[in-house]
């Protein structure tokens, strides 16, 4: 395969971010919900 | 990164998170959703006459930039409908877009000049109109994000950050228009989708890159939506119970200390403090 | 309406003149620039006069950023804004007002910048009226985003750092546009300053209207 390189760089470097970043959301938002009174987290009291 | 919110038990025994049932669903697509997509990018899909194996970035690139885009449209669209509804509901997905519209735009230029590098030879060419286009997007938009970070008033944040949103989309024609003057020359395929020259499994290709990652867009977007609610959530309420619990600590501690004195002074200490 | 937008026009003209900043501090600048740039693009006027269109913009630009700083700080200094609502002017005609005060300081500090460019450049005026016509249309769209995104600011108390990130890249398109016009009017890009004027043109109204209409939100108490 040509340019394999480049191309193994730009799909981890895509696909890779978009994990950390996902990552980093459902993280932050775990520390900000235990910052929130369980009454006022809204979906999370919803019964799914 | 979705596939843990996938896999992860209910939410019942998670109260902190903010998965649902239709992050859930979302994720267990994404989960399938990349696998197939490398398996078709890397192996199924054939390679471009000119471009060669090269083409096979484009699988992450179009998508990511065309989620770019939708992320800042749908930034201009919740920052008009929050000035006229006015509801936090609609500042909330602003920002939310935003935010991820940033992540994906970084991610196009990138993805781009990785691209750019084997195919034009250069990691980045200034005449090439979308290039310049997305980077002042890109710029426009990392301002808005760094407006909204500076503490302030919620109400006064959230509709400057609108007017600010909208003046960012109304920006894209416009810079579109000015850079295609400029040089007057681009170097991306005119219209390569519909000139009908690429392969069925190409053009699949695209259609399935498109979709999964419109379903990360989705998934991160209601995950940011729900973070940017409970962290207002914490800027309206927090303080005020911070304060209560700070207030309840001293007070139990004046008390206490109080309390132990009251028995042998005639006057306690407390009142002299 | 017109009027209400003189008054305060007048009235920011008046306090700008009143403080010399503009003339003590912001003229030496944008003087200092100029003089910058030559020490940066080295003593061949050649490669200097090439670039002039292009490092008169970018001074412009950059002189555009203080002169709406010191247009928003004398709005917050004292609530004025509050004061001038309470007045009963409207929004549409305060932003008039402070953008054409703005419009009227920019194009005298563009003269000067203009006149030391053309003697310390070296650079031929090939087509006088373009220059001119450029250097107006190019300010009044500088002026009205510049006022538009100066009021963004007023209260955070991050004023001189929030500013550019916010106002230089929405003013890209304008920088392109003037510089090939004003490369035109040089005569050293074989472009068509006209047609780039009629893009700074509709650039300006844009800007324009849309303060008109979102001035009036911005100004809102919460």
């Amino acid at each position: 395969m040509s340019h394999l390189g480049y191309l193994l760089a730009g799909w981890s470097i895509g696909l890779g971010t978009l994990a950390l970043y996902g990552w980093s959301v459902l993280r932050r938002a775990r520390n900000a919900a235990r910052q929130v009174p369980p009454g006022r987290r809204r979906w999370m009291t919803a019964d799914d | 990164m979705s596939a843990t919110a996938a896999t992860r038990p209910a939410a019942e025994h998670h109260p902190t998170s903010t998965s649902s049932r239709g992050t859930r669903v979302l994720g267990t697509l994404i989960a399938v959703g990349i696998p197939l997509l490398l398996l078709f990018a890397f192996a199924l899909s054939p390679e471009d006459d000119s471009m060669q194996d090269a083409v096979r970035l484009l699988y992450i690139h179009v998508p990511v930039a065309i989620m770019a885009y939708v992320g800042f449209g749908l930034t201009a669209l919740a920052s008009a409908a929050y000035l006229w509804k006015r509801t936090r509901w609609w500042d909330t997905v602003a920002h939310a877009s935003a935010e991820i519209g940033v992540i994906f735009c970084g991610l196009t230029l990138v993805t781009g000049s990785i691209w750019g590098r084997p195919t034009w030879n250069t990691w980045w060419e200034w005449g090439d109109v979308r290039l310049v286009t997305t980077l002042v997007l890109f710029l426009v938009f990392v301002g808005y994000l760094a407006f909204r970070r500076v503490p302030s008033d919620p109400e006064v944040r959230a509709r400057r950050a609108a007017v600010l949103g909208i003046v960012g989309a109304i920006n894209i024609p416009i810079v579109n228009r000015s850079v295609e003057w400029w040089e007057n020359s681009t170097l991306h395929q005119q219209s390569s989708l519909t000139d009908g020259n690429l392969e069925d499994l190409t053009l699949f290709t695209w259609f399935l890159g498109t979709v999964v990652m419109g379903a990360v867009f989705l998934w991160l977007l209601i995950h940011r939506f729900r973070l940017a609610w409970l962290e207002d959530e914490i800027d309206r309420h927090g303080l005020a119970s911070a304060i209560d619990e700070r207030r309840a600590e001293a007070r139990a501690g004046v008390e206490q200390a109080v309390g132990g004195q009251v028995q042998g002074a005639v006057e306690p200490r407390g009142g002299t403090q | 309406m017109v009027r209400d937008s003189l008054t305060v026009a007048a009235k920011d003209l008046r306090v700008e003149w009143r403080s010399r900043i503009l003339t003590n501090q912001v003229a030496p600048f944008t003087l200092l620039i100029v003089v910058l740039f030559g020490f940066a693009l080295d003593a061949d006027t050649s490669t200097l006069r090439d670039t002039a269109a292009g490092l008169y913009w970018v001074a412009v630009l950059l002189v555009a950023v203080l002169a709406v700083q010191r247009s928003a700080a004398i709005e917050t200094a004292d609530d004025a804004h509050q004061r001038m609502l309470l007045s009963g002017l409207e929004a549409p005609a305060i932003f008039l007002g402070k953008a054409g005060a703005l419009f009227v300081q920019l194009l005298a500090l563009e003269v000067l910048l203009g006149a030391t460019v053309i003697v310390l450049f070296d650079v031929t005026v090939a087509d006088a009226v373009l220059l001119v016509a450029t250097a107006v249309v190019a300010t009044a769209a500088i002026a009205a985003a510049g006022t538009i995104y100066g009021v963004l600011a007023v209260g955070l108390g991050v004023r001189e750092t929030l500013l550019p990130i916010l106002l230089l890249p929405v003013l890209a398109p304008v920088l392109i546009s003037a510089t090939r016009a004003f490369g035109d009017a040089f005569d050293r890009v074989d472009a068509d300053g006209w047609a780039w004027l009629g893009l700074l043109g509709s650039l300006a109204i844009v800007y324009i209207v849309f303060g008109l209409l979102a001035y009036g939100v911005l100004l809102e108490e919460s």
